[in-house]
């Protein structure tokens, strides 16, 4: 090995010392790229285009659409004939008419105006795992072996599709400990929300469902670990840190009777911190008849180094568009694939993809199941691209991605810790997995310039926009990234260098910051108080037109 | 780890150099210091069970594509089943804008980095608007059925009251999705989900049996158009009228592509609208292509605030004559309140809503028009060519849009031998309707759009005549 590795085994753990102070790095990082900083000179395109609702001219065609033929008119007489009375439309709706050019040219044009992740430095975007999206998966995927097909043709003509789900379903068995899997959740939360059915249906069918009406979320779980136990109709209990960031276990304890269901926490939590003593939650589920769910949105950390069934979970989730590279879409469609042990299995939705001999079938004759959360096979595109995914790491480039994002992390913080107005809450001296939570509390006492101020200031050196936390703002003035596997050094020292410039700024002359942004395709926003008053939102050009056109 | 570094060319900082010098930077010796976080007991120190990785694209690409080729797609054979996932021609500028990286990598980034995504939300809003006659349209999520169940929700906490009537001829995987969502009856928080009757001639609505049931304690009104039968159902208004004398909520749930020629829900005067936006240019990908929308009147803003789903207001900047697009109330969904919330909103399907708004941009009113009118067409002419078949009838009223009941008691064979044997002549026949509507007997819900030529129904009326003597 070389000279660097013996140096910092003569260092011990977590003495080696620094080849150059983190002030000072990220000091030289935050200048331009000119002046030999890692800075974007940038600007976002600006098209100053016109919504498509005030484009266009009456006769203008966007696409012609096939008619009926002759021999088809002839036979069956006009359309209109096969309307009953009242319900032939008689103002056709007002919508575009604009040649096809023209409207590709509109969408492309917001589509530059759109940086994405593919873009800009998802980095930003913490509790998304913003990874890496193949394209040769999205090549798969619009195929019309992919695309064309209908959820209800024969099994037999979609055999490739069912082989897909099932064995996507035995490695996330691997992955997770688990016994059994559904994938037809529309996303993350979706999956969350099947958990809390199961759930239900698991005491429903004991005849418990009257006593067991709670269930226990922690703060620093997604916010779908408490709204979709309370859209299943139970009443959430949510546990509160202690003053190390963990939740309160003795908290935990006390809310935990013959009343509970079960849990539904996230591990590690938004705000990276891994709980050491997780297994003893369980233990005091366990003990009072209740189940244990973990969300795993963000598993991205612990591939391979940790499963949920090792911690006595009862069931857990992924989300395929996190963790197993699905892309975002703009917020969907998403797969949320839900895992449980052979003691909730039946009460999964169906169908239920199953394989006898080399067949694979749809199983719907499951007396006990919850139903259905989503019509037919749910959003298999992302399961395609997940089945790719991992067969594309095997089980050791597994361990990597988790390893790596983690390195990233801690590297990020390093530089993060050394801009002025950065802390990080919590645990102190324990590292944190695959993101952290930070808060810029300091820099908005000292500046004024407090995280949206911030946010809206990054965005013009061409990164993301980052995330700066779920609610309640537990951590004040908070941003959360997550600088996963994909990103390299120098993505995530171009990170650290965008937050020293906003620091610098803040200090310096922190209106500048608060006018932001300064290079992006529209100025700041005005008319906010649309969104809270009657009056004042359109949430359609109709409304628009109306309330403030009309009014002006 | 082997012994060998495995640089995988979606890890950059996984070069053993750089490694090195990022766990310098951190004095650390190695990864496994920063796991020390989860202690031993709770570490997995197997090998996952998971083959081993193909690795080059080439390689990887042909083992998928290999198990994908083991699909017979739509293009393959000719597709007559709908039932709530349909074909209809995707425009191919729908596909290039949809496929753009931007809109395929983007997530939740902010209303300037991402504004482009912002405005086509706010344009789909729009035109959706346009087409169910409506002011207020929300972020569409996961499917109809979804979101059907969530208008239910809705209308209880608007109207206070815990029970909604549904037609009884609902689309059965539909009301598997909305029980899911208004829970056992035994919860006190639960949406009691009761039924009116349709009548067996016309596929309509039985308003004299919605009559009979409603009174004042009910929350809502639930109808459909088309039925999931396919019937055209004509009475809205009266079903409008009755809900509002009862004073419950009167929810539509359309299929938007029917309304280039159909009267729209807001007409009708529905209080909410829901539907799929997958007949607007969504490839049907087995189902994955569906999205589900809430739509709604906003002369009184009760029906924003207790609306489940996110929802984007125009805005203007400091710069005259440019335009913003954020979300309102913010706080009233799961992200700002948590369980305090309407429901919850999640990761749903973005990318179905720009192609949708690039659809509606393109067809027009014109191109709405014909395409409602090449559906009743050809599904008619479908009709027409099944009903001459011996043994083979069409059931319900002639008043349909694309989708419609074929009946095959006269051929002495099941809908299931009928659809096996078709597969033979390539065509993936209706859906099989004899589980969910016994009373039908042995029958099939067929779909005809604008998608299929005459020389396609053709195709299916001969191969049908031959499967069926």
């Amino acid at each position: 090995m070389n000279s660097q590795c013996s140096r910092a085994v003569e260092g011990g753990a977590g003495g080696a010392p620094f080849k150059e102070a983190p002030q000072e790095k990220v000091a030289r990082l935050g200048r331009l790229r000119r002046d030999g900083g890692m800075l974007r000179d940038y600007h976002a395109p600006r098209y100053d285009e016109p919504f498509i609702m005030e484009q266009g001219t009456p006769g203008e065609r966007g696409i012609f659409v096939p008619l009926a033929e002759e021999g088809v008119t002839e036979a069956v007489g006009a359309a209109a004939d096969y309307i009953p009375e009242g319900m032939n439309r008689a103002a056709a709706p007002v919508l575009p008419e604009m040649a096809q050019y023209q409207v590709m040219r509109h969408y492309l044009r917001y589509s530059q105006m759109t940086l994405g992740m593919d873009l800009g430095s998802d980095i930003s975007e913490g509790t998304c795992t913003m990874k890496y999206s193949p394209r040769m998966h999205e090549e798969l995927i619009r195929g019309h072996k992919a695309a064309d097909l209908h959820p209800l043709q024969d099994e037999d003509t979609m055999q490739g599709l069912l082989e897909i789900v099932y064995e996507t379903g035995q490695y996330l068995k691997a992955i997770s400990g688990m016994d059994a899997f559904t994938l037809q959740p529309g996303g993350g939360s979706h999956a969350v929300f099947t958990n809390a059915c199961v759930m239900r249906r698991y005491f429903e069918a004991r005849g418990e469902l009257d006593q067991r009406t709670e269930m226990i979320t922690t703060i620093f779980s997604h916010p779908c670990d408490a709204a979709t136990p309370m859209v299943a109709g139970f009443k959430v209990i949510t546990v509160m840190p202690d003053e190390n960031g963990y939740p309160d276990l003795e908290a935990f304890k006390a809310a935990v009777s013959e009343h509970t269901v079960g849990c539904m926490i996230t591990n590690p939590e938004d705000t990276g911190i891994y709980n050491p003593q997780i297994d003893k939650y369980v233990e005091v589920l366990h003990d009072a008849g209740a189940l244990a769910f973990t969300d795993q949105a963000n598993a991205n950390g612990i591939l391979g180094y940790a499963r949920a069934r090792d911690a006595g979970f009862d069931a857990c989730h992924f989300n395929l568009h996190k963790t197993f590279s699905s892309p975002h879409g703009c917020e969907g469609p998403a797969t949320g694939a839900y895992m449980c042990t052979d003691k909730l299995a039946p009460y999964l939705p169906v169908p239920i993809v199953t394989k006898l001999g080399d067949r694979y079938h749809l199983d719907y004759d499951r007396p006990e199941s919850i139903g259905r959360v989503r019509g037919f096979l749910g959003n298999w595109m992302g399961v395609v691209r997940a089945y790719s995914w991992i067969r594309n790491m095997g089980p050791d480039g597994l361990k990597e991605v988790a390893e790596i994002s983690v390195l990233n992390n801690n590297y990020l913080d390093n530089l993060l810790m050394a801009v002025k107005g950065v802390s990080r809450p919590y645990a102190e001296g324990h590292r944190r997995l695959d993101q952290v939570r930070y808060s810029l509390e300091q820099l908005k006492e000292d500046t004024g310039v407090g995280t949206e101020a911030v946010r809206d200031r990054m965005i013009d050196f061409g990164v993301q926009s980052y995330w700066m936390s779920h609610h309640p703002w537990i951590v004040p003035e908070p941003f959360t990234p997550e600088p996963c596997e994909t990103y390299s050094k120098d993505d995530l020292d171009e990170w650290a260098a965008v937050i020293k410039r906003a620091s610098d700024e803040a200090y310096a002359d922190p209106q500048f910051v608060l006018d932001a942004p300064h290079a992006q395709a529209i100025e700041q926003m005005r008319r906010t108080e649309a969104l809270e008053e009657h009056d004042q939102w359109a949430f359609t050009w109709r409304a628009y037109k109306k309330k403030i056109r009309g009014a002006e | 780890m082997g012994d060998k570094p495995f640089v995988h060319p979606y890890i950059p900082n996984a070069v053993p150099a750089t490694k090195r010098a990022m766990l310098d930077e951190l004095g650390l010796r190695s990864v496994e210091e920063i796991y020390a976080e989860i202690p031993d007991r709770l570490r997995f120190k197997g090998t996952l069970d998971i083959p081993p990785a193909i690795r080059s694209e080439r390689e990887l690409r042909k083992h998928v594509q290999g198990l994908l080729d083991r699909n017979t797609s739509s293009l393959e054979f000719l597709n007559f089943c709908g039932a709530g996932c349909w074909q209809h021609y995707v425009p191919a500028v729908v596909d290039e804008v949809i496929n753009r990286a931007e809109f395929v990598s983007a997530y939740c980034g902010g209303n300037y980095s991402d504004l482009g995504k912002y405005l086509a939300r706010f344009e789909f809003n729009s035109m959706l608007g346009e087409l169910v006659d409506l002011d207020g349209v929300a972020n569409p999520i996961y499917d109809w059925g979804d979101v059907a169940g969530r208008s239910f929700r809705m209308a209880r906490r608007i109207t206070g009251r815990d029970k909604v009537l549904v037609p009884a001829h609902i689309s059965p995987m539909r009301l598997m999705e909305i029980r899911t969502l208004c829970q056992p009856e035994s919860m006190p928080t639960s949406t009691k989900v009761r039924f009116y009757e349709w009548d067996r001639e016309t596929g309509m609505v039985d308003l004299e049996d919605l009559r009979a049931k409603l009174d004042d304690t009910f929350a809502a009104v639930y109808w459909e158009n088309p039925t999931y039968l396919g019937t055209i159902e004509a009475q809205g208004a009266e079903i409008v009228a009755l809900a509002h004398d009862h004073g419950a909520l009167a929810i539509a749930g359309v299929d938007p592509i029917t309304l280039g020629v159909l009267t729209p829900p807001g007409t009708l005067g529905a209080d909410i609208a829901c539907g799929d936006i997958q007949p607007l240019g969504i490839h049907m990908h087995a189902g994955g292509g569906c999205s589900g929308f809430i739509a709604f009147r906003d002369d009184d803003p009760i029906f924003a605030q207790e609306c489940p789903l996110e929802l984007y207001t125009v805005l203007e900047t400091k710069t005259p004559g440019q335009y913003a697009v954020a979300e309102a109330m913010a706080e009233r969904t799961s992200y700002g309140s948590r369980d305090q919330g309407k429901d919850w909103v999640g990761t749903a399907s973005g990318l179905w809503t720009i192609g949708a708004a690039v659809y509606m941009a393109l067809m027009g009113p014109q191109g709405f028009r014909e395409v409602g009118e090449t559906c009743i067409a050809r599904s008619h002419y479908a009709a027409k060519l099944l009903g001459e078949i011996p043994g083979v009838e069409i059931k319900l009223s002639s008043h349909f849009f694309k989708e419609f009941v074929v009946n095959f008691d006269g051929t002495g064979k099941t809908v299931a031998e009928i659809n096996e044997r078709l597969l033979g002549h390539e065509i993936f026949g209706g859906k099989d309707l004899t589980a969910e509507f016994p009373e039908l007997g042995q029958s099939a819900l067929y779909c005809v759009t604008e998608y299929h030529d005459q020389a396609d129904i053709e195709k299916l009326a001969s191969a049908v005549k031959e499967v069926a003597r």
